[in-house]
C-alpha cells in the first residue's frame, strides 16, 4: 500500500480529477494549502502598495492506493498537472503501514478500495 | 412651484436607488459567484456607479431627457447639465427642482448596465466591461429612456405605460444580458463541474437591500410624496412577497425543499415585474402580477435555461428580461385609471388596445437592445477582446483583473 500526496496548482485540479477518474481512482482527499517552492510569489495591491506573497495557494491531494495502482495514479497526476512551468508541484510517495475502514473494521488492502 | 415634501421624498428615493446598485446588486451577484471572482463581480457594480455618474452629468441626461430630436433621442442642449437647475421642469416633475429629477434618473441609468453583469460574470475582461457599459448606456439606455419617458419620445407619444422602468431598465438590460452570455460563451467547465454560490448570506443581504431600495425606485417614480407613491410602494412590496412565495412553493413541490436563494430570486423577479405596473394597478392586481412573475421566471430559470444550455451565470436574463416582459405586458391588462388618472385602463378595465401598445414597446425594446448589444460586443471584442484567456479564467478574475483577493487562507 502507498500513500500518494500531490501538491499541484489550483487551476490543475479539475484536469487531475478527471485523469484520476479515467484510471478508476475515485477515493481521495482534497485540501486547500499554502506552499512555497521555487516559483516566485504573486503580488497583490492594496491601496497602491504592492505586497508580494511568498506562500502561494496550492491544492493538495492525498490518495491511498494498493501497490498495483500506484504507478497509474502518479502518471495520471503528472500528466494532468504538468504545464512545464515552475510551480507545477510535486508528488510524494510513501509506504503505507496500515489502513482501517472505520465503518467495517476491515484492515489492509481490502480497506483501501 | 417647489413642494418641500415632494422634494425630500425624491431626495431620499434617489439615495435608495443608489443603494440598489452598490451594495444591493454588488452583494446579490457577489455572493453567487465562486470565491475567486467575488471582488471582480462587486467591482462591476461599483464601477458602473462611478462611470455612469460621470456619463450622466456630462451628456447622458441630455441624450435621455433633453430637447427631442426626431422622437428618437434628446439633443446635447443640456450638456454638462447646462440649464438644468433649481427651477422645476413641468414636463417631468412640476414640484421638485429639475436638477433633482435628473439626479433621481441618474440612479436608474447606473443600475441598468449593472444588471447585465450577471450574464457574463466570471469571464469578462475588465477593460472590455468598462468600454461596454459606457457605450451601452450611451447608445442603448439613453435612447430607450428617451422613447419611453422623454418629452417627444415616440413610445411615450403612443401611450405606452412604464411606471418605473420595466422596459427601459429591465427588458433592455435583460435582453442585452442574453446576447452577452451567448456571445461570450459558457464559463470553462460549465455543466461539468459544479459552480455553487460561494456565499449565500451575501446574496440574501443583497436581495434584501434591492427590495429596500426598490421602494425608492417605484415609490419615488410617483415623483411626489402623494397617494400614488404610497400605492406604488405597497404594490411593490406585495408583488415581491407574492413572487417569492410562489418561487419557494414551486421548489417545495418540484425539488422537495424551499430554498433561501429561491426566495431571494423570486422576490427580485416580483420586484422586476411589478416595476412597470406599480403606479397603475391595484393591490389585488399586484398579487396576481407577483404570482405570474414567480411562475414564469421560475420556469425560465429552472427549465428553459437548462434545456437551451446558455450560461446566463446569475440569471440576469431569466429574472430581469423575462420578469420585465411579464410586467410590461401585464400592465396592459391590469392598469386602471382609478389608481392613476394619468395612466390608462388596461384590457380588464375595458381598454384592450393598451395591450397592443405595451406589446409594441416590449418588442421594439427587445429588438433594439439585442441588435445594438451585439454590435457593441463585436466592436469591443475587436478592439480590446471581451473574454479573459483560459488561464486567467481558471485563476479567477480577482487576482488577474485587479490583483486582489477577497479571502485569505491563513490569518
Amino acid at each position: 500500500m502507498k500513500l500518494i500526496t500531490a501538491i499541484i496548482q489550483p487551476e490543475a485540479l479539475e484536469d487531475v480529477l478527471e485523469a484520476l477518474d479515467e484510471e478508476k481512482i475515485h477515493l481521495k482527499t482534497v485540501s486547500n494549502v499554502l506552499g512555497c517552492g521555487r516559483q516566485k510569489g504573486h503580488t497583490e495591491v492594496y491601496r497602491g502598495r504592492k505586497e508580494v506573497g511568498n506562500l502561494l495557494k496550492k491544492v493538495r491531494l492525498d490518495i491511498a492506493v494498493n501497490d498495483n495502482f500506484a504507478d497509474a495514479t502518479i502518471k495520471a497526476i503528472t500528466k494532468a498537472a504538468r504545464t512545464g512551468n515552475i510551480g507545477d508541484g510535486k508528488i510524494f510517495v510513501v509506504d503505507l503501514e496500515a489502513c482501517v475502514r472505520i465503518r467495517t473494521g476491515e484492515t489492509g488492502p481490502t480497506a483501501i478500495g | 412651484m417647489i413642494n418641500a415634501g415632494d422634494t425630500s421624498w425624491i431626495l431620499i428615493s434617489s439615495a435608495l436607488v443608489m443603494l440598489m446598485t452598490a451594495p444591493g446588486l454588488a452583494f446579490f451577484y457577489g455572493g453567487l459567484v465562486r470565491r475567486k471572482n467575488v471582488l471582480s463581480t462587486m467591482m462591476q457594480s461599483f464601477f458602473a456607479l462611478c462611470l455612469i455618474s460621470v456619463q450622466w452629468v456630462l451628456f447622458g441626461y441630455s441624450l435621455s431627457f433633453g430637447p427631442d430630436i426626431g422622437h428618437f433621442i434628446g439633443s446635447l442642449g443640456w450638456f454638462g447639465m447646462k440649464g438644468v437647475g433649481g427651477a422645476p421642469n413641468a414636463d417631468y416633475a412640476g414640484t421638485i427642482p429639475h436638477i433633482l429629477f435628473a439626479f433621481f434618473q441618474m440612479m436608474f441609468a447606473i443600475i441598468t448596465p449593472g444588471l447585465i453583469t450577471g450574464a457574463f460574470a466570471e469571464r469578462m475582461k475588465f477593460a472590455a466591461y468598462a468600454a461596454f457599459i459606457l457605450i451601452w448606456t450611451t447608445i442603448v439606455y439613453d435612447p430607450i429612456c428617451h422613447w419611453v419617458w422623454g418629452v417627444g419620445g415616440w413610445l411615450r407619444n403612443l401611450g405606452a405605460l412604464d411606471f418605473a422602468g420595466g422596459t427601459v431598465v429591465h427588458i433592455s438590460s435583460g435582453i442585452s444580458a442574453l446576447i452577452c452570455c451567448v456571445y461570450l460563451g459558457k464559463r470553462k467547465g460549465y455543466g461539468k463541474a459544479p459552480m455553487p454560490p460561494h456565499n449565500l448570506p451575501l446574496t440574501i443581504l443583497g436581495a434584501a437591500l434591492l427590495w429596500f431600495g426598490w421602494f425608492g425606485f417605484n415609490g419615488g417614480s410617483a415623483l411626489a410624496a402623494n397617494e400614488l407613491a404610497c400605492s406604488a410602494m405597497i404594490s411593490t412590496n406585495t408583488g415581491a412577497a407574492m413572487a417569492a412565495l410562489t418561487w419557494m412553493f414551486l421548489e417545495w413541490k418540484f425539488i422537495g425543499k424551499p430554498t433561501v436563494l429561491g426566495g431571494a430570486t423570486g422576490a427580485v423577479a416580483g420586484l422586476v415585474a411589478i416595476t412597470p405596473a406599480s403606479g397603475f394597478v391595484s393591490i389585488p392586481s399586484s398579487l396576481l402580477i407577483g404570482l405570474a412573475a414567480g411562475l414564469v421566471c421560475y420556469f425560465a430559470v429552472s427549465v428553459i435555461k437548462l434545456k437551451l444550455g446558455y450560461d446566463d451565470s446569475l440569471d440576469a436574463f431569466g429574472v430581469h428580461g423575462i420578469g420585465g416582459i411579464v410586467g410590461a405586458l401585464l400592465t396592459g391588462f391590469f392598469a386602471e385609471k382609478l389608481i392613476n388618472p394619468a395612466g390608462n385602463n388596461g384590457l380588464f378595465f375595458g381598454n384592450p388596445s393598451l395591450v397592443g401598445v405595451q406589446a409594441l414597446g416590449v418588442a421594439v425594446t427587445i429588438a433594439y437592445s439585442a441588435i445594438m448589444t451585439f454590435i457593441i460586443l463585436k466592436v469591443v471584442d475587436m478592439v480590446i477582446g471581451v473574454r479573459v484567456n483560459q488561464e486567467e479564467e481558471v485563476s479567477g478574475l480577482d487576482i488577474t483583473q485587479h490583483e486582489e483577493s477577497a479571502y485569505t487562507l491563513l490569518d
